[in-house]
């Protein structure tokens, strides 16, 4: 777990460092050092006003439910389809090698398992990474440099409450709700690759599937996705905010919201994974 | 808020933006040094300088958008420079930003922008917010447009739809951030002439950032002109006809 652990803030550092000094890739070791931990200073500033502004009236709501039609309905045939593409690949797949061992009766729960505890949550949070992320990161990038935050906040109006607290709770709920439907798409997609070689009726897959799921299989790997939507909107938010330089800063902003937010996913569930199985198991 | 009357009507000799010996730096570079003015009711206060003299970073001082390094800024009577941001919010109400450009809103209409600051900020019911937005277009020659978008008008219609929601709150002060700047002479003078037709209606105290010249005679009654992060002359545009200065004679002659 320790070693693990390390390992996790080397890679962490390293590629962080990379993203963050904009293709220096560590040509000058002290400055990307100073830049890694002075971009975690300004993140942790970042999140201090965040919540502040989020505990504090007024609450932005119909902005909150602006941003989860935004994130959430617009991702939605997205995540639909990377959920089914995912339980076809995994069906075939898992089919061959399970036929190689003779047990082929645990296909359906396999499917299961492995979309519901891992595949699922995962695919769906870089899914949606990859494009919320990067639209919150072009979108708050372009105002900043377009001077759209400064009048907001010449205005009266706070932009950490307005802009950044509902995009940052919006994806925080639409992701475990993302995930729901990715679970379904890649389980039903699972049964038809799978009744496509050899006929099986859906309530059979799904009895055999969901035999042996219990709850702490379900709603930890679900929930943990809250975590995953915390992560997309803090860093895009963060990336957008900070823009500057004009158009090439708004790319920037963009493409670092997606390549940071997908990292931090992938680190922050190396160790939600063994969290779930230390609570859970 | 006090009724247009009542500000005609008002004190005109106290300041309602007072800065006093404020400095700002950027890393080792400093943008300000010592910088003082005042501006009261009813007066217009140009600053004229060439590109990159601070007089923007002045502007954003003014309104909270950045610290000072040293200095005062008093708006209203009130130090803003340590306001805790919710005090801050309520000043900024009362002060109306036209930024350099226009900085509107591009996913909102050009209705929908001038209505934000006043959804924002105000209880009105729908209708009665609809009527103001349309009054506010209709004073800036925009009511014909109010269904577009941002991207779908020109630079100088974009400066109208940002001066029209600068003015949504009624503000009794109104900073401009060079309102003419990228604009052919003849919507340049629009823009001036509207300026100055929102001042004598309005009596807000106006500072106006420049480096139009012309522009500046036609639209204050003060003029200050920058150079280096420090105001080297301020007057009426007579005064610094008469200056010796060469750099007044020589941005003068030049402009």
């Amino acid at each position: 777990m320790k070693i693990q652990f390390v390992f996790c803030i080397f890679v962490f550092a390293a590629v962080s460092a990379t993203a963050i000094g904009e293709g220096s890739v560590l040509r000058d070791t002290g400055d990307s050092i100073v830049k890694f931990f002075e971009w975690f200073g300004n993140l942790g500033m970042f999140c201090g006003r965040l919540v502040r502004s989020a505990l504090t009236p007024p609450y932005e709501v119909r902005e909150f439910v602006h941003q989860i039609d935004e994130l959430g309905s617009k991702s939605l045939p997205l995540v639909a389809l990377a959920g089914s593409a995912t339980g076809v690949v995994l069906a075939l797949s898992i089919r061959d090698s399970l036929i190689r061992f003779g047990a082929k009766s645990f296909l359906p729960a396999l499917i299961v398992f492995s979309i519901v505890k891992e595949s699922g949550p995962i695919i769906t949070a870089l899914v949606v990474s990859g494009r919320a992320a990067a639209g919150i990161g072009s979108e708050l990038g372009a105002m900043r440099v377009t001077e759209q935050i400064d009048a907001m906040e010449a205005s009266g109006v706070n932009p950490y409450r307005f802009l950044v607290a509902t995009r940052v709770f919006a994806c925080m709920l639409v992701l475990p709700l993302l995930t729901l439907v990715s679970d379904f798409c890649g389980i039903v997609m699972g049964w038809v690759a799978n009744a496509a070689a050899e006929p099986i009726s859906l309530q059979l897959f799904i009895h055999d599937g969901f035999k042996n799921v219990t709850f702490s299989d379900f709603l930890p790997p679900t929930l943990k996705t809250v975590v995953f939507g915390l992560l997309i909107g803090v860093v895009a938010s963060f990336q957008g905010m900070h823009a500057t330089g004009g158009t090439e800063g708004v790319e920037r902003a963009a493409t670092s919201s997606v390549v940071l937010a997908s990292l931090f996913i992938i680190l922050a569930d190396v160790l939600l994974v063994h969290l779930i199985l230390v609570f859970f198991r | 808020m006090p009724s247009i009357e009542t500000r005609k009507n008002a004190d005109k000799e106290t300041p309602l933006v007072c800065v006093a010996s404020l400095t700002k730096s950027f890393g080792q570079q400093t943008v300000l040094k010592e910088i003082n003015l005042e501006v009261s009711r009813g007066q217009t206060l140009s600053v004229l300088g060439q590109s990159g003299t601070g007089k923007s970073i002045l502007l954003k001082l003014i309104i909270g958008l950045h610290k000072p390094d040293s200095g005062s800024i008093s708006i209203f009577g009130r130090e803003i420079t340590n306001l805790p941001l919710r005090e801050l919010n309520e000043v900024r109400k009362k002060v109306g930003f036209l930024f350099q450009q226009a900085a509107l809103y591009d996913s909102l209409t050009v209705e929908e922008n001038v209505a934000f600051p006043l959804r924002r900020h105000s209880r009105m019911p729908d209708d009665q917010r609809a009527k103001r937005v349309q009054e506010l277009l209709a004073n800036v020659g925009m009511d014909q447009d109010a269904h577009k978008m941002p991207s779908e008008v020109s630079g100088g219609m974009q400066k109208r739809v940002g001066l029209a929601r600068a003015l949504a709150l009624d503000p009794e002060i109104l900073l401009f951030d060079e309102p003419t700047a990228g604009l052919d002479p003849i919507t340049a003078a629009e823009i001036d002439d509207l300026i100055v037709r929102l001042q004598k209606e309005r009596h807000m105290a106006s500072i106006v950032v420049t480096h139009d010249i012309h522009g500046a005679r036609v639209v204050s009654d003060r003029l200050a002109l920058m150079r280096d992060g420090q105001i080297l002359v301020e007057g009426t545009f007579e005064d610094l006809q008469g200056s010796r200065d060469p750099f007044v004679m020589q941005f003068l002659s030049n402009s």
